[in-house]
């Protein structure tokens, strides 16, 4: 069972008590934006075969939401970090670059 | 190709089965085709199947990374039907449940289609409201279907527990011409007819990159070298958003895992197909006797054609409710696919950024009871280049004109 740590409470939390929210660091378009820019954000996903980042909320424990960051192929998990940021933190892109150097996803490398 | 027949089975059994051929050939692959197609699944097959049969193109190459429907094909629980709400949908769909109803003349392969029929229950009153609707729906579109009762429920299904603690069976809704196909067979029937036509089927050769000049595909690198081609049709299931970055265009879609599971064999006890929606599990029994169930998805993405265990357990529980004598079952074996979801759980069948590469992929969870229609329709795709009539609805471009086919909220689950 996939087991994440939780950013805010500490917890090691199980897939159960969790709830997957989708890809992070999505940058929100909203009325005024172009066509182009509001499907994207809507609809258009990343999902690649490899790292991946993506929003989680610890729904049956705090209620928190935060990031992150897994390989899709692997189920290895490289880290979770608090949502109130716009990037990964370092530590946790180094991680990744150990086990896959050249990675990118997105603008991140 | 020599034709199954009656009549072959005696010959072979007088020769000691010494002159049965190959189903296809496995050649190596030429320089160049026509057409394309990533993908030796289902859709993938019946796509090159009917650019052959009702286009005349047989000039094409169908590749694929591991065996042939060896991915979702293989991996599903074997159920057709066509209850959609929305009109584009049902349209798609129903064409490819008659499609089934004739394919094993049409392939002379048997993919022993059996229309046992299909029932959706009802456990809540918005379930009755919704199947009631979609019965409505169903009658406009010319699919016929019917809301039954509790009574006809049981009548048809005696296993079934109608007083479950917390969700009675209320009702159902019924398709009596839905049912079930032996899904290996299918591709196999499709690839044996494809073969036969000239085209080459060319396994293990994953593709590796999407070639491409001035906004348009020349061809594709693969395992076994570089294949040119007039016309890319990508229809790879779960590994769209993989291929998709290949060719540098994103898609509306991501791939989750999806399981299922079939039981120790045991006597006939339930002719039909029942699907329990708002507790989330399906079951139907195959001609060995296995129990064949099906679940829901994980909530996450995921390539590895595993799932999570806690569903197994989630479906199981749901199912020993409605079904009490599955508490008694023994769980044979337990799989998982690699599926790939689209926003409004309805499929893509169309153009690409790139102008000479067509798309057909997200079906989600429903794929293989759309099998023959969405080959027929993502043939008419590729050969003309424009979307036909079953397919005009599900294009990209949806997605940026706001104009969804809904099925999440017409089924209320995934299917």
């Amino acid at each position: 069972m996939l087991t994440l740590k939780c950013p805010y409470c500490g917890v090691d939390a199980e897939e159960t008590e969790l709830h997957a929210e989708g890809e992070a660091h999505l940058k929100r378009f909203g009325p005024g934006s172009s066509d182009d820019d509001f499907e994207s954000y809507l609809f258009m996903r990343e999902n690649p075969k490899g790292v991946h980042f993506e929003r989680w909320r610890h729904q049956s424990g705090c209620g928190k939401f935060f990031h992150a960051a897994r390989c899709t192929m692997t189920l290895q998990v490289f880290g979770t970090y608090p949502a109130q940021t716009l990037e990964p933190p370092q530590d946790i892109k180094d991680k990744i670059s150990a086990t896959y150097p050249g990675w990118s996803w997105r603008e991140f490398q | 190709m020599r034709r199954y027949s009656a009549f072959a089975i005696a010959r072979e059994a007088a020769r000691f089965h010494t002159g049965w051929e190959r189903a296809w050939r496995s050649p190596e692959p030429k320089k160049k085709y026509d057409v394309i197609i990533v993908g030796a699944g289902g859709h993938g097959l019946a796509t090159a199947f009917y650019l052959g049969k009702n286009y005349g193109i047989t000039n094409v190459a169908i590749i694929e990374k591991g065996w042939l429907g060896g991915g979702n094909t293989g991996r599903n629980t074997t159920i057709i039907r066509s209850n959609y709400l929305q009109d584009p949908s049902a349209a798609l769909y129903e064409k490819a449940r008659s499609l089934y109803e004739t394919m094993s003349q049409d392939l002379n392969y048997n993919v022993m289609f059996s229309p046992r029929g299909v029932i959706m229950l009802a456990q809540t009153e918005s379930e009755i409201r919704g199947y009631q609707r979609t019965a409505h729906a169903n009658a406009l579109q010319g699919v016929k279907t019917e809301f039954i009762g509790p009574q006809r429920v049981k009548e048809l299904v005696p296993i079934i527990n109608l007083d479950g603690p917390r969700y009675p069976v209320l009702g159902g809704l019924w398709q009596e011409r839905g049912g079930t196909g032996r899904h290996d067979a299918v591709a196999w029937g499709y690839a044996r007819a494809c073969s036969d036509m000239g085209m080459d089927i060319i396994q293990k050769c994953e593709v590796t990159g999407v070639r491409q000049e001035g906004g348009k595909v020349t061809g594709v690198d693969t395992t076994k070298g570089p294949i040119d081609c007039d016309k890319l049709g990508l229809v790879v299931a779960g590994n769209s958003g993989d291929l998709a970055n290949m060719a540098g265009f994103r898609l509306p879609m991501e791939s989750v895992a999806l399981q299922a599971l079939v039981s120790e064999p045991i006597k006939p006890c339930m002719d039909v197909v029942v699907m329990a929606n708002t507790v989330h599990g399906y079951m139907s029994q195959s001609d060995k006797g296995e129990m064949v169930i099906g679940g829901g998805t994980d909530g996450f993405n995921n390539y590895t054609q595993r799932g999570s265990f806690h569903h197994v357990e989630e479906t199981v529980r749901a199912l020993v409710e409605t079904f009490p004598m599955v508490s008694r079952l023994k769980m044979l074996r337990q799989w998982g696919g690699i599926v790939d979801v689209t926003g409004d759980r309805s499929p893509v069948i169309g153009k690409t950024p790139l102008g000479n590469c067509f798309i057909n992929a997200g079906w989600g969870t429903g794929g293989f009871k759309a099998i023959p229609g969405g080959g027929w329709a993502t043939a008419e795709l590729i050969a003309k280049g424009e979307p036909g009539p079953l397919s005009a609805e599900f294009g990209m471009e949806r997605f940026i004109e706001g104009r969804f086919i809904d099925e999440s909220v017409a089924a209320g689950v995934a299917h």
